[in-house]
């Protein structure tokens, strides 16, 4: 699974925050959508789709995406 | 395509009495097909939307308005238009304004920074239940509970000094009340605005607690523009939160095996706090916005100037999404829910209101487990009048 962000979407909900934490963080400033990792293990992509399908803005891209060098 | 013209349709009553089942959306807001059309109460047509799909649709597409001033902009009740300022707060306005505003408030509401306020909310939480139990049973769970909550948990995000609490909770409570005369409302509305407007220029000059005095040491707004951003904070967070609250606790004590399961384990609190958020849905008249161009939605055709209601109520039941959506179920995975709107204007406060409502409802449920309604439940006072579903009194003994 591969994880983009738009923060030009973001609105600052939190909702991946709360969905994900170890994914997706918000900035200090104006709590816009932050990316920890583009390629999460296996084990969290349940709760990013989770979070993709609840973000209110849409700002939230999922791809297959090939693993590095697979 | 179906091309109907949008015409004198079913005469809709907004905000609607509930049929039977208090919980359950008013029978008049649930259609058989998911857009459909409706007049208000002034004959104006208006789409009616009921489907989870359509609402989270028309939510998060740009070609829909937030901004009242647009004519066709739905007006729920009489009176309404006649209310509308030129300086709307970004509620209702729309993107790039809306964003630009929206901004100097939502570096406060962080998920981070709302996890640090709950010892605090917790606090407050456990001197409002020690007040309500030294007066003793009965007691009215809306005025002794629910409602000083988020009024002390605003005062301390704003920065309102500890001796103000009774002035500003008084008049909050009087803005609130969908009782009040009009002219009673108003003076609240310019005696808080007049007290917030001297505490933001007293903040800029020597600095401030809270939220007030952060934007106050921005340096970029005035004291008018500080004030009416706290003003919006304490009318969207306020009855909200309070409602949500005490139709909560009589959901929880209609279901009494629920609410033991939440006793016995009580991590279950975070999901419980969404699925009553999705089964009580209080802000239950459906939100407004205008097209501004024509638009196609589930094969119909919804015209530029053309009003659309939102229901969140009826798209919360969406059977599609929530199997057995009327019944309350506090396991289920209720996190997709509408209940706080969705798009760019979902609600700004979701996170504290999550962190007032999972820590009211805990504290409650832990301290006392003998809560019980002091009346029949035939007997207790819904307001299905007001816009914030909720209950008048909640009269409860323990
Ligand atoms: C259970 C409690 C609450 C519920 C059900 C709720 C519901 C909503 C809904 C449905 C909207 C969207 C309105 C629209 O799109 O037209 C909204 C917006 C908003 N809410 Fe809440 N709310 C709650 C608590 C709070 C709290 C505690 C605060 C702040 C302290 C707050 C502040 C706001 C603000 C500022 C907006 C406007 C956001 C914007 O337009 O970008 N709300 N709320
Ligand atoms: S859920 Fe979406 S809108 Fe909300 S903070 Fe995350 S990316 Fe931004």
């Amino acid at each position: 699974m591969h994880v983009t962000v738009d923060q030009n979407r973001c609105c600052s909900s939190g909702q991946c925050v709360l969905t994900a934490p170890a994914v997706f963080d918000q900035s200090e400033e104006d709590g816009l959508v932050l990316l920890l990792q583009d390629r999460p293990a296996e084990a969290l992509h349940s709760e990013v789709r989770t979070a993709a399908a609840i973000c209110p803005g849409g700002a939230i891209s999922l791809s297959a995406g090939q693993e590095v060098g697979a | 395509m179906n091309t109907t013209d949008l015409n004198a349709a079913d005469l809709l009553t907004i905000p609607a009495d509930r049929g039977g089942c208090p919980f359950d959306p008013p029978p008049s807001y649930r259609k058989d097909t998911s857009v459909s059309q409706v007049s208000l109460w002034d004959g104006t047509p208006c789409w009616l939307l009921n489907g989870y799909r359509e609402v989270r649709a028309v939510l998060t597409d740009s070609r829909f308005s937030a901004d009242a001033r647009h004519p066709g902009f739905p007006m729920l009740i009489p009176g309404r238009r006649e209310l509308l300022t030129q300086k709307p707060s970004f509620l209702r306005l729309d993107d790039p304004e809306h964003s630009r505003l929206r901004k100097i408030l939502t570096g406060d509401f962080l998920i981070k920074r709302v996890e640090a306020m709950r010892p605090g909310i917790q606090r407050i939480v456990d001197d409002t239940l020690d007040a309500m139990l030294a007066k003793g049973s009965p007691a009215d769970l809306v005025a002794e509970f629910a409602l000083p909550i988020p009024s002390l948990v605003i005062c301390d995000l704003l920065g309102v000094p500890y001796e103000d609490h009774g002035f500003f909770q008084q008049r909050s409570q009087r803005l609130l009340d969908s009782t009040s005369p009009a002219g009673s409302v108003r003076q609240a509305v310019d005696e808080l605005t007049e007290y917030l407007t001297t505490l933001a220029a007293k903040s800029t000059e020597e600095g401030g607690e809270g939220i007030l005095g952060r934007l106050a040491a921005r340096g970029d707004l005035s004291a008018e523009e500080i004030a009416s951003n706290a003003l919006l904070l304490l009318i969207a967070g306020h009855e909200t939160t309070a409602n949500m609250t005490s139709l909560s606790t009589v959901a929880l004590l209609q279901n009494p095996e629920q609410a033991d399961r939440l006793r016995a384990d009580p991590s279950l609190i975070r999901g419980a706090v969404e699925e009553l958020l999705r089964y009580l849905t209080i802000v239950h008249a459906g939100l407004p916005r205008v097209a501004l161009e024509d638009v196609e939605l589930d094969g119909v055709l919804i015209r530029a100037g053309e009003g659309v209601l939102c229901m969140l109520s009826t798209a919360n039941r969406d059977e599609e999404l929530f199997a057995a959506g009327s019944e309350l179920d506090v396991e289920r995975d209720a996190r997709r829910h509408l209940a706080f709107g969705f798009g760019v204007h979902q609600c700004l406060g979701q996170p504290l209101a999550r962190a007032e409502l999972q820590i009211a409802l805990e504290t409650l449920l832990r301290r006392l487990p003998q809560l019980r309604l002091a009346v029949p439940f035939e007997e207790l006072k819904f307001r299905t009048e007001a816009f914030v579903y909720g209950l008048r009194e909640l009269p409860v003994a323990w």
